[in-house]
């Protein structure tokens, strides 16, 4: 079995996987008090989180302290994406994290942002 | 964590924008991911609304379903202010292109394919055609498999002229990089999709 720090990674079993079922961790809710998508960004704001939080909490907010997406914070907490974003929103209504929707396709500055990544992708040749 | 008494601005975040690498079972989309992601690439399960259809479902009857999907995903740093997606669609799911969930916001796709298996990427083409998500196709040259002609294959696929066909190694980060260099000047060339369902 794999127990390591609260700060690094779940609590796995090498066969078995997480070794606490998915809708534990969010207390059986299914929604998020926050619209959140998979490419929504989030980071951490700084603040103390208040109320009472869980240590899988303290795991996704430890995920946040450089901005990063909900897809990567549920891959690294190896629980579903939608659990995630229960969890995510919970630090947000504590005002431990701060989120930013996903860019969209319709948006005005498409074009400079296609440039922008055109230019990184031909540095990357 | 240093304490922020709230005074502070908000830290600024960028924006994360999406491609989509689609193509049949097998034809490489996780190794494509995975060559051009900075990242090892990650997996996430994300519940997704799926029309269910029977395959003798033709009395236009729409039943909703909730599944579960894999989804691999890479990622590749633009800039400060935003942060490119690559997410693999899941082939082995034949309907995964009921999926509006994982389209929604995309800015284009690669529609990898395999010569040897060339009907495993025609749904992945409908799909794209469909919603007026511009695309690319890129044949992932598998050792062994035939060297098709590219008007060849634009006519096996009834493809647009406008959609560009280019070739590929999946496994190579340059060829693949390569791959959505072409799919960001096709988006770039034609700003406003063709047939879009505005």
């Amino acid at each position: 079995m794999t127990a390591v720090g609260a700060e690094q990674e779940p609590w796995l079993d090498e066969a078995a996987g997480r070794l606490v079922r998915p809708y534990t961790v969010s207390n059986g809710r299914t929604e998020p008090s926050t619209r959140m998508e998979l490419l929504s960004m989030v980071i951490a704001t700084g603040r103390q989180p208040h109320g009472h939080l869980e240590p899988d909490h303290a795991q996704a907010l430890g995920l946040c302290r450089s901005p990063t997406t909900v897809a990567e914070v549920a891959a690294r907490l190896r629980l579903p994406a939608v659990v995630t974003k229960i969890l995510l929103s919970d630090l947000v209504d504590a005002g431990a994290v701060h989120t930013r929707s996903p860019g969209k396709p319709d948006d005005p500055t498409t074009t400079s942002v296609l440039e922008t990544i055109l230019d990184a992708l031909q540095r990357r040749l | 964590m240093p304490y922020n008494d709230g005074s502070e601005p908000l830290p600024s975040l960028p924006t994360a924008l999406k491609l989509l690498i689609a193509g049949g079972f097998g034809v490489g989309k996780t190794t494509f991911v995975g060559a051009v992601s900075e990242i090892e690439p990650l997996r996430t399960e994300e519940l997704i609304t799926s029309a269910s259809i029977g395959t003798d479902n033709l009395a236009g009857v729409e039943s909703k379903a909730t599944t579960t999907v894999a989804l691999d995903f890479g990622r590749i740093t633009v800039d400060q202010d935003h942060i490119l997606y690559l997410f693999g669609t899941p082939g082995q799911e034949r309907f995964w292109f009921m999926w509006d969930e994982l389209s929604a916001g995309a800015l284009g796709a690669v529609v990898l394919a395999d010569t040897r298996r060339l009907q495993d990427c025609f749904a992945a083409v409908d799909f794209f055609e469909s919603r007026g998500i511009r695309f690319v196709v890129a044949v992932n040259e598998f050792e062994g498999a035939y060297r098709y002609q590219a008007p060849d294959l634009r006519a096996a696929l009834d493809l647009d002229p406008a959609v560009p066909i280019v070739t590929c190694d999946a496994r190579d980060a340059r060829s693949a990089t390569g791959v959505l260099i072409r799919l960001v000047r096709h988006l770039l060339s034609s700003p406003t999709p063709v047939g879009s369902p505005a």
